[in-house]
């Protein structure tokens, strides 16, 4: 009881100060410096379409390239601490049958859900999402395997493979755009073409796919080491 | 008029409190770690609508939106680059949690965080 009182006494006081900051908070009317610094130099500078894509992919390269790693590194803890001590070869007890329209709808759905994530992560430049919704969107489709079939193996070997090559070919790439390029993750050492068109914007869909991959990756390989504590 | 994002700033302040809130109160490993999410939704709600502005739209250009009219016509970019980055490291700190939940279930047997009482003074 005491612990509620104490826990409540702390929220009000944050909520105090959440208040203040609402009631004084006025809406801009204009872009800040640097958003409009964004809005008049994405087009003729880096040609993407999607100015956040613009942002997150080459202005704000680095950041996203350490926001990988930062998932990189989640992906591993999580593989690494459930894999510790982990008993082998016995059936689980009494896990339901899945049934016909989950086995049937998940053999259906699947491709339709890797088409979609593929498509979503290509076109990142031009429309709402890119690398990393995508590649979330092809790890819905590895989490919809797994609730058809609980046990089922993904290989590790490939998921990281796929994982590394993608994060080994993205930073070549912006060691290339510091070669040939203004500096490191610039999108420039590829034509940047018609803005709206699929291939503009320079390395920015190529750096997208890859980040697509990675994320893919990063999350079916935690899905995977969840859904192994199932044998236990 | 309310300001819509004044609305959905407010939401997410709720949404924080509430997470916290559940967060203290609850001794159960895993619902802390779904009110942790309740809040970290409840962040990327705030940021988000710290960036919108009335009357405009997404910073997409096409052909609603000239690349020569862009700054008369988009909100603000950089909220939405910044919360794609916190979606997705919460999703990273999300998982870590469950795993780190899973293991000290396999150790006590128990997920009530009462019964970690090594740590406690």
């Amino acid at each position: 009881m005491i612990k509620r009182v104490i826990a409540l006494t702390l929220l009000a006081g944050l909520g105090l100060l959440f208040l203040g900051l609402l009631l004084d908070y006025r809406p801009d009317t204009d872009l800040n410096l640097s958003a409009r610094y964004y809005a008049e130099r994405t087009a003729p500078d880096l040609g993407a379409a999607n100015i956040v894509t613009a942002i997150v992919v080459t202005y704000r390269g680095l950041d996203t390239l350490g926001e990988v790693t930062v998932l990189f590194l989640s992906a591993t803890i999580v593989g690494l601490v459930l894999a510790l001590g982990r008993r082998r070869g016995q059936a689980p007890a009494g896990l339901a049958p899945v049934g016909e329209l989950l086995t049937t709808g998940s053999r259906m759905l699947t491709p339709l859900i890797l088409l979609l994530g593929a498509y979503v992560f290509v076109n990142g430049h031009l429309t709402p999402g890119g690398g990393f919704q995508g590649g979330a969107i092809l790890a819905s489709g590895i989490l919809l395997l797994l609730l058809a079939d609980p046990l089922r193996h993904f290989s590790h070997g490939l998921i990281s493979a796929v994982e590394s090559l993608a994060g080994v070919f993205y930073v070549a790439i912006g060691l290339a755009g510091l070669v040939w390029a203004g500096g490191f993750l610039d999108n420039r050492i590829l034509p940047l073409g018609d803005l709206g068109a699929l291939f503009s914007a320079g390395a920015i869909p190529v750096i997208y796919s890859l980040i697509g991959l990675k994320v893919g990756a990063e999350f079916a390989s935690m899905l995977a080491s969840l859904a192994e504590t199932e044998e236990l | 008029m309310v300001d819509i994002s004044l609305i959905a700033m407010a939401t997410g302040f709720v949404l924080i409190l509430i997470g916290l809130y559940g967060a203290l109160t609850n001794g159960n490993l895993l619902r802390m770690i779904v009110a942790f999410t309740v809040a970290d939704a409840g962040v990327n709600l705030v940021l988000v609508s710290v960036g919108y502005m009335r009357g405009r739209t997404a910073p997409i250009l096409d052909s609603a939106v000239p690349a020569a009219e862009a700054v008369a016509r988009i909100i603000d970019p950089v909220p939405q680059a910044l919360v794609l980055t916190a979606i997705v490291i919460g999703l990273g700190v999300t998982a870590l949690m469950l795993a780190y939940a899973y293991r000290l279930y396999e150790a006590k047997g128990t997920l009530d965080i009462a019964k970690f009482s090594e740590l406690k003074w």
